[in-house]
């Protein structure tokens, strides 16, 4: 993925703005999109909401920083999403966890340099009767053993 | 054993229509009604529901809202989902009636980003409501209106407290606001805001479809109704249960097939760990309170493993504006850590009950007055466990 540059941004944060409102309370929205649609907030699109909300940079910034599913730096293709909480966690996901580093060839918290794959854990995702569970973007796969994760990630590639 | 042949959500044909029901009656009658039936906030707090839309719709403002708290963060808990995705119309139709009660124009459902791929679907399922004129303007022929947006988490478990879900609605860091005031004559933007868990709003217009007495026919004296109870962990058949308030424990764990049990977590990672020699207990707001998470963990589980799972999740979720919450909780996992390595003085240990003690006092939001639950349930009731791992080492081993 090509990092976009910044006219692009420009028109695609007036598009948003024009689909939600300029009103402060409209600001996750936006942001969200932004994210879906490059992979990550830059600082040049931080300012760039921030100029069209009328409101300081670093308030977007802050923003930006509290969630989790929100980033400043480019993120993968598609983002791997590990739940490790506990029931989870009980249910096999250590297994599932070296499955992924392995074949993935990525430790948690890495994009891989074709920015393809991002790999992450993450807390619960409401499906702990049938963990171990993951996100990849906003699909969810459970029941996941290390064979699975293999078929899933062959096909991905 | 009282095996539940009444089941309130499970059954399609026993939901009734409540939104018309609703609309007949003055938004007084409906408010009341729901005060009658004793419904009581699902989301584990417990507050009353009626309580709340009274103060709510007694605030006089122009504007009003609604909120539907679709954040379900809490480990181990996931009958949000599947109400949100099997019992779609007591859902969204109960935030309509909460409108209604409270004479709102606009609810949010605050979904988490977890949830995302809900997303679409329940647009569509709005659409269609609004097609069939129970959403929009002049819903059902009368001059109601009223209609819902759908609203994104991103990550945030800290944004399933009321006033942390409004800081985010509104566009800013999810942090809690301190209380009073409350949402429900300064919430939203400012204005009265009702915020209430997906279940409550089905509960609601349960209520209203069958009755006020007909659901408090249900449950205990100071917990009334069903109880959707969310069952992962060891046992056979994990899924969600419909159990009606003060089932023992012990009832619990035999209807999900749990065997070998050592002990069981109720209320998620906020909530308290009970041993087997506490089974007897029951689920209530007068014993064990829950929003519905009930993870069990088999003899073969590591209770000093389980804890430290527990607190390195509050230690990355606590938003950290509080100083009890950000710290405290770094230093009950510390004292985990040196449990694990054999390290952690019996005398330590007293004191780090004793901090969890003063976290549970004060901290600004429910996060930091709850994460100590999981420590001081599991060291006290398992010290045996947890001491004789730090003097054998690691895991036990």
């Amino acid at each position: 993925m090509i990092v976009p540059d910044n006219n692009v941004i420009v028109n695609e944060v007036e598009k948003l703005i024009e689909k939600y409102g300029s009103g402060r309370e409209n600001l996750l929205p936006v942001l969200q999109d932004i994210q879906r649609k490059f992979g990550f907030i830059s600082d040049f699109a931080m300012q760039e909401i921030a100029h069209k909300m009328n409101i300081h940079p670093v308030e977007v910034y802050g923003v930006v920083t509290f969630y989790s599913f929100l980033s400043t730096e480019p993120k993968g293709k598609y983002i791997i999403r590990l739940c490790k909480t506990i029931s989870c966690d009980l249910a096999g996901k250590d297994a599932v966890a070296n499955t992924l580093q392995r074949e993935l060839g990525l430790k948690f918290g890495e994009t891989s340099s074709d920015r393809k794959f991002t790999l992450e854990y993450c807390h619960c995702i409401g499906m702990c009767d049938q963990g171990p569970a993951m996100l990849i973007n906003e699909q969810v796969y459970t029941k996941l053993t290390p064979s699975k994760v293999i078929e899933i990630i062959e096909n991905l590639k | 054993m009282p095996i539940i042949n009444d089941t309130v959500f499970f059954d399609e044909r026993a939901h009734g229509e409540a939104l018309e029901k609703a609309l007949k009656m003055t938004p007084q009658e409906v408010v009341l009604e729901v005060r009658e039936s004793g419904l009581r906030g699902r989301g584990g707090a417990g507050f009353p529901t009626g309580t709340k839309w009274m103060l709510a719709l007694t605030a006089k403002s122009d504007k009003k809202f609604v909120v539907c708290n679709a954040d379900e963060g809490e480990p181990g808990t996931f009958k949000d989902r599947v109400l949100l995705s099997e019992y779609t119309k007591l859902v969204l139709e109960g935030i309509v009636i909460g409108g209604y009660a409270i004479q709102a124009q606009k609810g949010f459902i605050y979904l988490r980003g977890e949830y995302a791929y809900l997303y679409e679907y329940l647009n569509d399922y709005l659409e269609r409501m609004r097609k069939e004129k129970r959403l929009g303007k002049n819903i059902l022929g009368t001059n109601f209106d009223f209609d819902i947006e759908i609203r994104l988490g991103s990550g945030a478990y800290v944004c399933g407290e009321e006033t942390a879900l409004i800081e985010s609605l509104e566009g800013h860091r999810g942090e809690a606001r301190n209380r009073p005031p409350f949402p429900v004559n300064t919430g939203y933007l400012g204005y009265p805001t009702i915020v209430n868990n997906v279940e409550t709003f089905a509960c609601a217009y349960i209520v209203i479809s069958k009755g006020a007495q007909w659901f408090s026919k249900y449950g205990t004296e100071k917990s009334k109704g069903m109880k959707l109870i969310s069952v992962s962990g060891d046992c056979k058949k994990p899924g969600v249960y419909e159990v009606p308030f003060g089932i023992k424990v012990k009832e619990l764990l035999e209807l999900v097939g749990a065997e070998d049990t050592k002990a069981v977590q109720i209320g998620g990672a906020s909530g308290i760990c009970v041993p087997m020699s506490e089974i007897d207990r029951n689920i209530s707001f007068e014993d064990i309170p829950t929003g519905g998470s009930v993870i069990i963990f088999n003899q073969n589980r590591n209770m000093l493993e389980v804890l430290k799972n527990f607190m390195e999740f509050f230690v990355e979720e606590s938003c950290g504006q509080c100083t009890p919450c950000r710290i405290g909780n770094k230093k009950l996992l510390e004292g985990v850590e040196l449990l694990e390595e054999g390290k952690c003085s019996h005398k330590y240990l007293n004191e780090l009950i004793e901090l969890g003690k003063t976290m549970q006092i004060a901290s600004k939001c429910g996060l930091g007055q709850s994460s100590p639950n999981p420590f001081i349930s599991i060291v006290t009731n398992f010290k045996d466990e947890i001491m004789s791992n730090s003097i054998r080492g690691k895991n036990g081993y």
